[in-house]
């Protein structure tokens, strides 16, 4: 037998990928861009929302896209008929966007355009609702998306995703009715891990509720244009 | 699954500290610390550590895997409590949500154990 020694390492396991996302957003803030890392589970409407607030904003504000997709390019190719640059990224196998790839999409787009000319970049990750909880990329806010299909249990059983939101969406509101779905039990398990988060119901097809999404939009991207210096979620 | 990930950002980091050593100590254990309310199923990651550090300096290594239960503290009733994951969050006695997690976000490695002997020689990838 030999004698046994301990070392005390007391380091987060996501560290080197909470340092690429502190990089990240450090050329965000350079840059003067504000970054919304957009998540939900696969087809709650990520990319027919980001289609709707790309029509809507691009005539005051400057957007650009990055786009989270496991092995094709379909979501790219249509949020590109708006005629903002999409950075196409694609995960592989991964189930999650991570730091180090974000960081590739942002050197992409600062090689390709001028970045300080962006105002805002929305990253779509990959539709999941556990791992992209887990792995900053640099965002500034957390965007999640609920659809009212998937059940009012889905905040109780997801917890770390709802939790970390900074604004969620219920989207397909125009299915509501038609479902046996109570909203205001799905905002009720939200408000029991989170106080605080904007909660808007929106129907990416009939445009409801949408203005009020757009009015965050803005609202997040001209606080940090007046604010600089400010970093980290609101 | 990202257990796979999350095992390469931890055998990355051992490495960087087992570099660092002069002696190259041959390790026998890893502690970890996960949080119930993390993203994190111990299992999975115990089954990427086996399949990931075969051959490795860290062949034989075992990974020690403290879990820390979720527990709240309500701001209403002055005390901590223990949410039902997935079922309930709120305060079970006044019902206020839950809004300050004491216990169970942690994903941290604690520490090393490891032997005086240096480690016999291998892939050091």
């Amino acid at each position: 037998m030999h004698q046994t020694f301990d070392a005390a390492l007391e380091i987060n396991l996501l560290h080197a990928n909470q340092e690429g996302a502190d990089h990240n957003r450090a050329h965000f803030d350079d840059w003067g861009i504000t970054c919304f890392n957009v998540m939900s589970s696969p087809g709650a409407g990520k990319t027919a929302l980001l289609e709707r607030t790309l029509a809507a904003l691009t005539h005051d504000l400057t957007i650009a896209v990055i786009e989270g997709d496991m092995t094709t390019e379909l979501d790219a190719d249509r949020l590109r008929q708006y005629g903002v640059p999409v950075i196409a990224i694609n995960t592989g196998r991964s189930c999650h966007l991570d730091s180090k790839m974000v960081s590739g999409g942002i050197h992409r787009l600062a090689h390709e355009y001028n970045p300080a000319e962006f105002d805002l970049v929305f990253v779509e990750n990959v539709g999941n609702l556990v791992c992209p909880a887990e792995f900053e990329v640099g965002e500034h806010a957390k965007v999640a998306l609920l659809s009212i299909t998937e059940g009012d249990d889905k905040p109780l059983k997801y917890p770390v995703m709802f939790q970390e939101a900074d604004c969620l969406l219920l989207t397909k509101m125009d299915l509501a009715p038609h479902l046996d779905i109570d909203v205001e039990q799905i905002v009720a398990n939200v408000r029991q891990i989170n106080t605080h988060v904007p909660i808007l119901p929106v129907s990416a097809k009939t445009g409801a509720g949408l203005e009020d999404w757009f009015h965050w939009v803005r609202a997040q991207v001209h606080l940090r244009q007046s604010q600089p210096s400010l970093s980290g979620v609101l | 699954m990202h257990e796979t990930d999350m095992t390469k950002a931890l055998i990355l980091t051992v490495r960087d500290w087992w570099l660092s050593q002069p002696e190259r100590p041959q390790i026998s254990q890893i502690h970890l610390i996960v949080g119930q309310f993390t993203c994190v199923e111990p299992a999975s990651l115990q089954f990427a550590f086996e399949v990931q550090t075969r051959d490795t300096f860290l062949a034989g290594a075992k990974l020690v895997i403290q879990e820390t239960p979720l527990i709240a503290f309500c701001h209403c009733c002055q005390q901590e409590y223990r949410p039902e994951i997935g079922i309930r969050y709120a305060c079970p006695s006044c019902g206020s949500p839950m809004d300050d997690i004491r216990s169970g976000r942690e994903l941290k490695i604690d520490r090393i154990e490891y032997a005086a002997q240096p480690a016999p020689a291998t892939v050091e990838s």
